[in-house]
């Protein structure tokens, strides 16, 4: 067992104020879906990723801001850049884990996700990007039971 | 045969097969199929844990799913090889086994089960002669199994020198000499000085710091006369090297593979996939959904040869393209298999 905390007073940011989204209701229902930024933070902020150590989420922890997320839909591409809580946070994979089954779930199947941690965020940042954009270590990892009982975990909704 | 680098290529859509029920990731054309009246034959594995094999009926020219292989391998089948003379298929899958099927008359039986591996298994290559398979995978380690009597395999090495997962293993077209690419951004390549001795070991270390990949490397492959080598990588890039195998096959000892050209600029996102046809043409498949081919430009260079894409078919698949394999038959056919689960058939021709 750990002792002590890795981080033991979190900076909590407030979470921000949500727009209202346009009702789409007048838009031909046959056209494809365009996807923007905010739609990929809605759908992220449904995470439900809870450092073990902190109740707060991952929005009141600015691991993932609406910011940092790129979308063009055009192209059919999306990044994500998360922020660890600490530097040596042995969260990272699972977290970018976790956004990337988030996004391949929840996005139609045209669009390419890239995940990276924030630059200068993590102490083996290159090691942690490579591994999350290797799709075929991704594949192992989300046949690996132990992993996807803790993806699941994070991806199942929370009521209340 | 060389393939002239003038004119206009057409890629024609011959048709898209689907069976799979999760992504394709590789597959391999059955020698001596598509010629002399026999039907062209290749077998599919993907993330749905089967291998279908694939004919292409002789009187209505339709693909047809003739077989699947299934209820051996516990997870994802990552690859698969027929040995040269067609009556075995090696599957390699993530469960950590390599399964050997028999073709009996059609029906595919599993008759040996290689065990050895820590965890994934990623690739496996048979030897031109096929008397020995090679294996790699996640544990870093590259295998090489002896075919013995009675379909028995009896592991002669294990070569350890990776530092990271081993994606591919690839045997030369001709010589008994092994190439292993890996997520640690290097090619390595082993040989036995003397065949008989089973001292298999690194001869050569091609890293980015001898104009290798600066990311991780999906595959390779060699020209119709071994003389060539094309990589592809993460790196977005093609790389091209070149070995004096008549002197190695003259028993002069090891030569190695220098850096040739390399083709950047091309691919937007990771090539997963590069095939050398017989007749000199590369193609590749990538995460961006595209299939390109590739030839030597006779524009005459004095930097020495240069490759020039002759024709790039975006929006080949839905989603990333994992394997692009040119048909051993008579016709120019090439089988692409992708992570929207479907395997589609192309037939590359000329436009005068």
């Amino acid at each position: 067992m750990v002792s002590g905390l890795i981080n033991a007073n979190p900076v909590v940011y407030e979470k921000k104020e949500r727009r209202v989204r346009s009702p789409s209701g007048c838009a031909d229902e046959y056209a494809a879906e365009a996807i923007d930024q905010q739609e990929v933070f809605d759908i992220l902020l449904a995470l439900d990723i809870k450092d073990p150590e902190h109740p707060y989420s991952l929005e009141e922890l600015k691991v993932i801001t609406e910011d940092a997320i790129e979308v063009d839909d055009e192209r059919s591409y999306v990044r994500v850049t998360f922020t660890p809580t600490v530097e040596h946070c042995s969260m990272a994979t699972v977290i970018g884990l976790c956004l990337r089954v988030k996004l391949m779930r929840s996005l139609p199947s045209r669009f390419k996700v890239d995940i990276r941690v924030a630059p200068g965020t993590h102490a083996t940042e290159a090691a942690v990007n490579k591994q999350l954009n290797d799709k075929e270590r991704v594949a192992a990892a989300l046949e690996n039971p132990n992993l996807v009982d803790m993806v699941d975990e994070c991806l199942a909704p929370t009521y209340g | 045969m060389e393939f002239p680098d003038d004119g206009n290529y057409e890629l024609r859509e011959v048709q898209t097969l689907e069976g799979h029920s999760d992504r394709v990731w590789s597959l391999a054309w059955k020698p001596d199929t598509g010629v002399d009246g026999v039907p062209p034959v290749f077998a599919s594995c993907s993330g749905d844990k089967t291998v279908r094999i694939w004919e292409q009926s002789a009187s209505s020219r339709s693909w047809n799913c003739k077989a699947v292989l299934e209820e051996m391998h516990t997870r994802t089948v990552r690859s698969c090889a027929w040995s040269p003379s067609g009556k075995l298929l090696a599957t390699g899958s993530f469960d950590a086994t390599t399964c050997i099927w028999e073709d009996v008359g059609g029906d595919y039986e599993c008759v040996s089960t290689l065990e050895g591996h820590e965890n994934e298994v990623k690739s496996v290559s048979w030897n031109a002669s096929g008397s020995l398979l090679a294996t790699c995978g996640r544990d870093k380690s590259v295998w090489i199994w002896e075919v013995m009597p009675g379909t028995e395999f009896e592991c002669v090495s294990v070569l350890q020198g990776h530092t990271q997962d081993v994606k591919m293993v690839q045997w030369h077209p001709s010589m008994d000499v092994l190439f292993s690419c890996s997520y640690d951004n290097t090619i390595k390549v082993w040989w036995a000085e003397d065949a008989d001795s089973d001292n298999w070991h690194c001869v050569q270390t091609i890293g980015e710091s001898n104009n290798g990949h600066s990311s991780t490397i999906w595959a390779l492959s060699f020209n119709a006369k071994g003389d060539k080598m094309v990589s592809c990588s993460d790196d977005l890039t093609l790389k091209i090297w070149e070995a004096d195998i008549i002197r190695m096959q003259s028993g002069d000892g090891y030569a190695p593979w220098r850096h040739l050209c390399t083709l950047s600029g091309y691919h937007d996102r990771t090539i997963f996939s590069v095939q050398w046809s017989r007749e000199g043409i590369i193609a590749s498949g990538a995460a961006d959904d595209a299939v390109r081919f590739f030839v030597e430009s006779k524009d005459g260079s004095i930097d020495g040869p240069s490759y020039k894409m002759v024709l790039k078919k975006e929006k080949a698949h839905d989603m990333d393209i994992n394997s692009v394999q040119w048909s051993t038959g008579e016709h120019r056919l090439l089988a692409s298999a992708s992570d929207d689960g479907t395997i589609k058939i192309w037939e590359l021709g000329k436009t005068l």
